[in-house]
Order: C-alpha cells, then sequence, then structure tokens
C-alpha cells in the first residue's frame, strides 16, 4: 500500500507496557484525516489498548509505561507540559456502553463546552442543536432537551454520548465498540452516522464486529497478541489480506 | 437508514442500465452495418465493444464490492447476485455484436442477406430479444421476460431454416463460398445473442421471485 497522504495521528515504534505484561509491541501505524479508521482482533489483542493510547486515557493505569510517539498533527500527545484536558477536546471518545451523564440531555451535551469556558445561552443553545443534529438525534429528543438522558433508549443514549463529543469541536473521534450493546436498528443508525462524521471528524474505531468493519471503514488495521499484523485499505485487508494470520482471523479460522 | 448501500445499489442499477443500452445499439447497428454494407458503422460497433467490457469490470467490481461491504440479504442479495450472472451474458452480446460487425467488414454478405430474407426476420427477432431482456431488467417486468424466454424457439427455428438455404446455396454454387460461410457464422452468433437474452431474463425472474429455470436456488 502506498504511504497514506493526510495523516492526522502517527504512531512510531510505540511499546505499551502494564507492569510485566508487554501489551503493545512496536506499534507502527498512521491514522488518516477524514477516513474511518477500524482496529479488529480477538479480545486481549491490544486494539483497546491502543485506542486509548491515542487519547492517553492509559496514563491513570498504575504501572503502564509507554515508549514511542503518538504525534497528532506532527506533535507529540505525551510530550512534556501536554494538556491532557486540551487533548482529550481535540481527541474525543465514544465507549461500549452509552455512558450519558446522569443530568438532562441538554446539560449533556453541554457540559463540555461548559468546562470549556462557554458560558453565553444562546451560544450553547446553538452548539447543543448543532450536535445534535450532527449525531442524528435532534429531530427525537428536540421536545425534552430537559429530560434525563438516561431516559432514552440504548440507542438514543450513544448518539447522545457521541453528539457530547462532537460539541466540543474535536479533531478525532474515537469510539471503542460504539454498537456492542444496541440492537441491529440502533446499530445501522450509528454507521450511517459515522459515515456523516467522517467529513468533518477523523475517526477511529474499535469493533468485534467484522461485517461492520468492512461496511464502514476505509482503513483495517489487524491487531494480534499486542502485535499490529496487517493494516491497509479496507476492501484490501477483507479481499485480499497478505498475511495468513489475518485471513485465519477474519475467515473464522482462527486458533 | 443506510443511505450509502442505497446509493451503491441505485448506481449499480443504473450502470446496468448503461450497459443494456450499449448492447441494444450495438447489436442493432452490427445488423444495419451488415446489410447496408456499412464500414464506418461496422467500425464504430467494433470499437464500442471496449466500453462494453469496462462497464463489466465496473459492474462486476461494485457487485463483489457491495457483497463484501454490505452484506446483502433478501431482494438486495438477489439483485447483486443477478447482476453479477447477467453482466456476463450482456458482455457476450456485446462480443458477438462486434463479431457480427467484423464478419462485415470482411466480407460483403449483403447480397446473400437478399436472398435468404428469413437471416432479415431473424436479426429483427434477435434485436427485438435482447430489447426485451434489457427492458424486463429494467421494468422487473416478468411479463416480457416470459415472453422474450418464449421468443427464443423462433430464433431457434430460423436458424435452422436459414442454415439450410445456406447450404442451399453453397450447393447451388449460387454464392462465394466466403460469404456462404460468413454468414453462417453470423446466423450462428444470431442464436446465440437469442440464448444470452434468455439467460438475461432468466436472472431478472430469479431477482424478482427468487426463483430461477422454476426453481428455487436460494
Amino acid at each position: 500500500m502506498e504511504p497514506l497522504k493526510n495523516v492526522k495521528l502517527s504512531t512510531k515504534n510505540v511499546n505499551l507496557y502494564y507492569g510485566e505484561n508487554h501489551a503493545l509491541k512496536d506499534i507502527n501505524l498512521d491514522i488518516a484525516t477524514n477516513k474511518i479508521t477500524a482496529f479488529i482482533g480477538p479480545s486481549g489483542c491490544g486494539k483497546s489498548t491502543y485506542l486509548k493510547s491515542l487519547n492517553r486515557m492509559n496514563d491513570l493505569i498504575p504501572g503502564c509505561k509507554i515508549t514511542g510517539q503518538f504525534l497528532l498533527d506532527g506533535e507529540d500527545i505525551y510530550a512534556e507540559g501536554v494538556d491532557t484536558n486540551v487533548l482529550r477536546r481535540r481527541i474525543g471518545m465514544v465507549f461500549q456502553k452509552p455512558n450519558p451523564f446522569p443530568m438532562s440531555i441538554y446539560d449533556n451535551v453541554a457540559y463540555g463546552p461548559r468546562v470549556h469556558g462557554i458560558r453565553n445561552k444562546s451560544k450553547l443553545d446553538q452548539i447543543v442543536e448543532e450536535s445534535l443534529k450532527a449525531a442524528a438525534v435532534f429531530d427525537e429528543v428536540k421536545d425534552r432537551l430537559n429530560k434525563s438522558a438516561l431516559s432514552l433508549s440504548g440507542g438514543q443514549q450513544q448518539r447522545i454520548c457521541i453528539a457530547r463529543a462532537i460539541a466540543v469541536q474535536p479533531e478525532v473521534i474515537l469510539m471503542d465498540e460504539p454498537t456492542s450493546a444496541l440492537d441491529p436498528v440502533s446499530t445501522l443508525k450509528i454507521e450511517e452516522l459515522m459515515n456523516s462524521l467522517k467529513e468533518k471528524y477523523t475517526v477511529a474505531i474499535v469493533t468485534h464486529n467484522m461485517q461492520q468493519a468492512t461496511r464502514i471503514s476505509d482503513y483495517t488495521a489487524f491487531f494480534l497478541v499486542g502485535e499490529m499484523v496487517e493494516f491497509g485499505e479496507t476492501e484490501e485487508i477483507f479481499s485480499r489480506p497478505t498475511d495468513k494470520r489475518t485471513e485465519d482471523y477474519i475467515t473464522g479460522r482462527f486458533g | 437508514m443506510r443511505n450509502s448501500f442505497e446509493h451503491k445499489l441505485g448506481k449499480l442499477n443504473n450502470d446496468l442500465i448503461l450497459m443494456g443500452g450499449m448492447i441494444e445499439e450495438a447489436i442493432a447497428s452490427a445488423i444495419t452495418a451488415l446489410r447496408d454494407n456499412n464500414a464506418e458503422l461496422a467500425q464504430k460497433v467494433v470499437a464500442g465493444d471496449m466500453r462494453v467490457d469496462d462497464s463489466e469490470k465496473s459492474i462486476e467490481s461494485q457487485c463483489l464490492s457491495i457483497i463484501l461491504r454490505e452484506q446483502p440479504v433478501a431482494r438486495d442479495l438477489r439483485k447483486v447476485s443477478a447482476a453479477l450472472k447477467m453482466v456476463t451474458d450482456m458482455e457476450r452480446i456485446g462480443d458477438n455484436a462486434s463479431d457480427i460487425a467484423e464478419i462485415s467488414l470482411m466480407t460483403d454478405a449483403s447480397s446473400i442477406l437478399r436472398t435468404v430474407p428469413g437471416i432479415q426476420t431473424m436479426s429483427e427477432k434477435v434485436i427485438s430479444m435482447v430489447s426485451g431482456a434489457v427492458d424486463s431488467f429494467v421494468r422487473t417486468d416478468i411479463e416480457l421476460a416470459n415472453k422474450t424466454i418464449t421468443a427464443d424457439d423462433e430464433v431457434d427455428d430460423l436458424f435452422i431454416e436459414n442454415r439450410n438455404k445456406i447450404v442451399e446455396l453453397i450447393k447451388n454454387d449460387s454464392c462465394s463460398g466466403e460469404a456462404a460461410v460468413d454468414t453462417l457464422m453470423i446466423i450462428k452468433y444470431l442464436e446465440r445473442i437469442a440464448d444470452h437474452a434468455v439467460n438475461i431474463c432468466e436472472w431478472v425472474e430469479f431477482f424478482e421471485t427468487g426463483e430461477y429455470k422454476n426453481t428455487q436456488i436460494i
């Protein structure tokens, strides 16, 4: 594969250890701007660890040691003096289980902008509406913005979480199995949404569902026991993988 | 929901319709070129076959990509698999039209065509079968597909009839051997084109009913 043209996030020679456990082994991987990159692989392969390290969520884990570089627009996100609050505004995250805050729909989405100092009511109204629209959930909740976000269905909650991530205008959105707790219809809605999100954002997603990776992603990386085995255009990975281990995994002949 | 999938299916459908238009035109022009001994038109048909080949490749690639990325089921699965099968027949029709045009460039068969009017009748029937196949796909018209399939028997009969007439001409030494042999090939190509049109119609039926040649194959 030719080198990617517009690289948003670049990983160079990254090793990650949880104590004695060598969880990521010499990872080199580029994530392209305004594309969806999927990380696939069996449980424990390191894909979620890798995703989390992209916005320094592993910092809080005791005994976690990282070597190598993660570059966002060429700047090392682990460099001294990097404010993780600013970093996580630029690189947002959506988790496996919808985790809206126990507050109103409005306050959920306005939370980030408020933290970042926006107090003007009409400005907040505008951000909330735009974010909910971008997350394709506005029409379903516009009449009950002051109701608790926890009163919504799982699929709606997940879209609220996506709206919450969008509200701080991130550059990258990381998604850790964002649909694994959702029914098929909600899943398709989120997938359709991701497709529109990539126009404005760079998206990286961890998924256990290989069909989902083929449906939504432009690039796919296959992880196995801490190694990034193969990376390429999604159609290529799923039609002509070069590594036998990739082929065995995606065809269900693994192990 | 699934906007991008709908978009891909829509494009696939449009491309099949465009390709159908190309082969309809190719076979009609090939016959006209042959009848009028029109070299310019024949060359156009031969050159145009490249576009048909490109369409085939593009449609195959779209189908495979849809199967890989969208995992189509039910009607969508039937659509994509029917497209993948019928595009081969469409490409063959384009090839055979081009073959007829090539022969018309080498041999003047127009005098035999005048002597054996059954060949003109046969070619008209074949053109109408190709149109019927393409239209039955465009409109998902099962009745038209069935009508087109039935018409193949007439084409087969006309093939035998015309073949016998050509054998007569050879026996009587009333045409050049070359023209006779080439015309025999032309009517064989026409007969094959009709078979391909039938195949297309059978895949149209499969798309609509799930049955291929009256058997449920999935």
